[in-house]
């Protein structure tokens, strides 16, 4: 056995000196750049923290968590509510819902580039029907408001499908002898989806959920390509300052901040997940 | 029957939510300009190739896609040749420690791109890889080899040890067992992580932007350069960017969910 062991962990070197070099090397000197500071450890942070960019910044990612996350999980559970009746073609359906996982985030802002751009599919149909004279811009400083909603939008038609994958998981390892007990009862569908399926599926509920709230902290390339620095994100701060101000120092600092969250989050997630096991002990 | 028609109906409605920017995408990368800026015409009178042609041929999409590619593959190649061993270890070999190992790879994964995209950036410029086609497949490689770690260990899994044990009664060594059992068994499933690897590198834009300047990628260069090109241009960037991750997600479509379950772990 002794020797199925070496075995083993020569198996296992390459990986782990690989991911030690190319994750673990840079990710502590991610954090060491970020706390070199001229007079203290802390004069990025405290540049960063006088910088209303970054105000800026943190605002509209949560603001875009805030309204992307809840959506899509709605969506998301009814879409797979909608695939596990197994009617006939669903596969098809399947097929179509899981697209956008094959589409990067700059594809799909291109995408709703093609609808909305002021002579974008949306407009040209708007002004056809005679619905408006002019076309409506939805891009440019000016109207970041409704940048923020087309990027949002772009969004939860594109992460939609990881949070369904998820929750159809979920949905199918439900056992059908509970529905079927709960007909016995006579639940209405309404009953079924409260009482049974919902409270079921409230592990894969909370993992969706923190995983898309942990890579909504990640957002960049929908922003960056739709909005530029109209709309601000930290990610999009980070690309900034490392490529148009050649500021290495401010674009780890922003990259440990979004560790940090990141971070936490996965700790809230992995807490979780402890608590669920404990409530299945029970 | 009221309810069979809202059924149909939201499933048509769910459709056509997903398809018809994909859709629409492809028809606009086809659509004379003259066409498109044309606000009474909503379809294209004719289709035309040429925005398809002067994205690849003239503004340098046929290079970025060709990087992308050599990108994808070595980072493949990279991951497979030390994920692989490391996977068959994980499930094989009961050795102390070995559920710190699998815990810290699952670790590394939710570690962001954007946190190591500087640093390594920092280090690339002392060792002379800094926007090379070299440089950006390693970080992707980053990115792909826990995927696959974790993947190969639950394809490898889901082969019975029994089979292996059998060939080394008959003589064969590990090795060898592996080689001529376990492995073909494994194939359809490795291709398949292959493919969903392809796309995760195909598709990755924020460190391919950060670690390359000449040498970019499909995605790293539609970045820089879409948005101060004309429409037309954009739709057929996206056009090309969506076209083989289409295609590759229709071949592994029925591993799909299972393997989106691993890599979001």
């Amino acid at each position: 056995m002794t020797e199925g062991k070496t075995v083993a962990w020569l198996l296992l070197l390459p990986t782990l000196l690989f991911l030690a070099a190319f994750i673990g090397y840079p990710l502590v000197s991610a954090f060491t750049l970020a706390f070199s500071g001229e007079t203290s450890a802390l004069d990025n942070f405290k540049s960063l923290f006088q910088d209303r960019m970054f105000w800026r910044a943190l605002k509209y990612t949560l603001l875009l968590a805030g309204v992307i996350v809840p959506i899509q999980l709605v969506l998301a559970i009814a879409f797979a509510l909608l695939v596990n009746t197994r009617f006939k073609g669903y596969s098809f359906l399947l097929y179509v819902i899981s697209i956008p996982l094959a589409l990067s985030d700059v594809t799909a802002a291109l995408m709703s580039y093609t609808m909305f751009a002021p002579m974008g599919y949306i407009n040209k149909i708007l002004m056809n029907l005679g619905i408006t004279k002019a076309p409506i811009y939805f891009f440019g400083f000016m109207f970041r408001n409704r940048e923020f909603w087309v990027i949002a939008l772009t969004e939860i038609w594109r992460a939609t499908p990881l949070v369904f994958v998820i929750i159809l998981a979920g949905l199918q390892s439900i056992n059908r002898e509970y529905l079927e007990a709960a007909d016995i009862f006579g639940f209405t569908r309404m009953q079924k989806l409260f009482k049974i399926i919902l409270p079921l599926l409230k592990p894969s509920i909370m993992s969706a959920l923190l995983i898309r709230t942990l890579f909504a902290f990640q957002i960049f390339g929908v922003v960056w390509l739709l909005a530029g620095r109209d709309i601000p994100v930290l990610a999009g701060e980070t690309y900034y300052q490392y490529i148009h101000l050649n500021n290495p120092k401010m674009a780890s600092v922003y990259g440990v901040v979004i560790a940090v969250i990141t971070l936490v989050i996965s700790y809230f997630y992995l807490f979780s997940l402890q608590s669920k096991h404990l409530e299945g002990g029970r | 029957m009221i309810r069979k028609i809202l059924f149909w109906f939201s499933v048509v409605m769910v459709t056509l939510w997903f398809l018809i920017p994909i859709v629409m995408i492809f028809i606009a990368a086809l659509t004379p300009a003259d066409d498109y800026y044309n606000p009474n015409k909503i379809f294209p009178s004719r289709l035309t190739f040429e925005h398809m042609y002067k994205l690849l041929f003239v503004l340098g999409g046929w290079k970025a896609t060709l990087i992308s590619l050599e990108v994808a593959l070595i980072s493949i190649a990279i991951s497979f040749t030390i994920g692989l061993p490391a996977g068959y270890a994980l499930t094989r070999y009961i050795f102390p420690g070995k559920n710190f190992v699998r815990l810290a790879i699952l670790m590394t994964r939710s570690i962001p791109l954007i946190v190591i995209a500087v640093p390594l950036i920092v280090v690339y410029m002392e060792i002379g890889i800094a926007d090379t086609v070299l440089g950006v497949a390693l970080a992707h490689t980053a990115m792909i080899l826990p995927f696959v770690v974790l993947i190969t260990s639950s394809i490898f899994s889901g082969i019975s040890v029994e089979y292996e044990e059998a060939g080394m009664i008959f003589g064969l060594s590990r090795f060898r067992a592996f080689l001529s059992i376990t492995l073909p068994l494994a194939v359809p499933g490795l291709a398949a992580s292959a493919i969903f690897s392809f796309i995760m590198s195909w598709n990755e834009v924020f460190v391919a932007s950060i670690l390359t300047l000449t040498n970019r990628t499909l995605p790293a260069h539609i970045l820089n350069t879409a948005m101060t090109s004309p429409d037309y241009f954009k739709f057929a960037a996206g056009t090309l960017m969506a076209l083989p991750a289409m295609v590759f997600i229709f071949f592994i479509r029925r591993y799909l969910i299972s393997m989106w379950g691993i890599s979001l772990k």
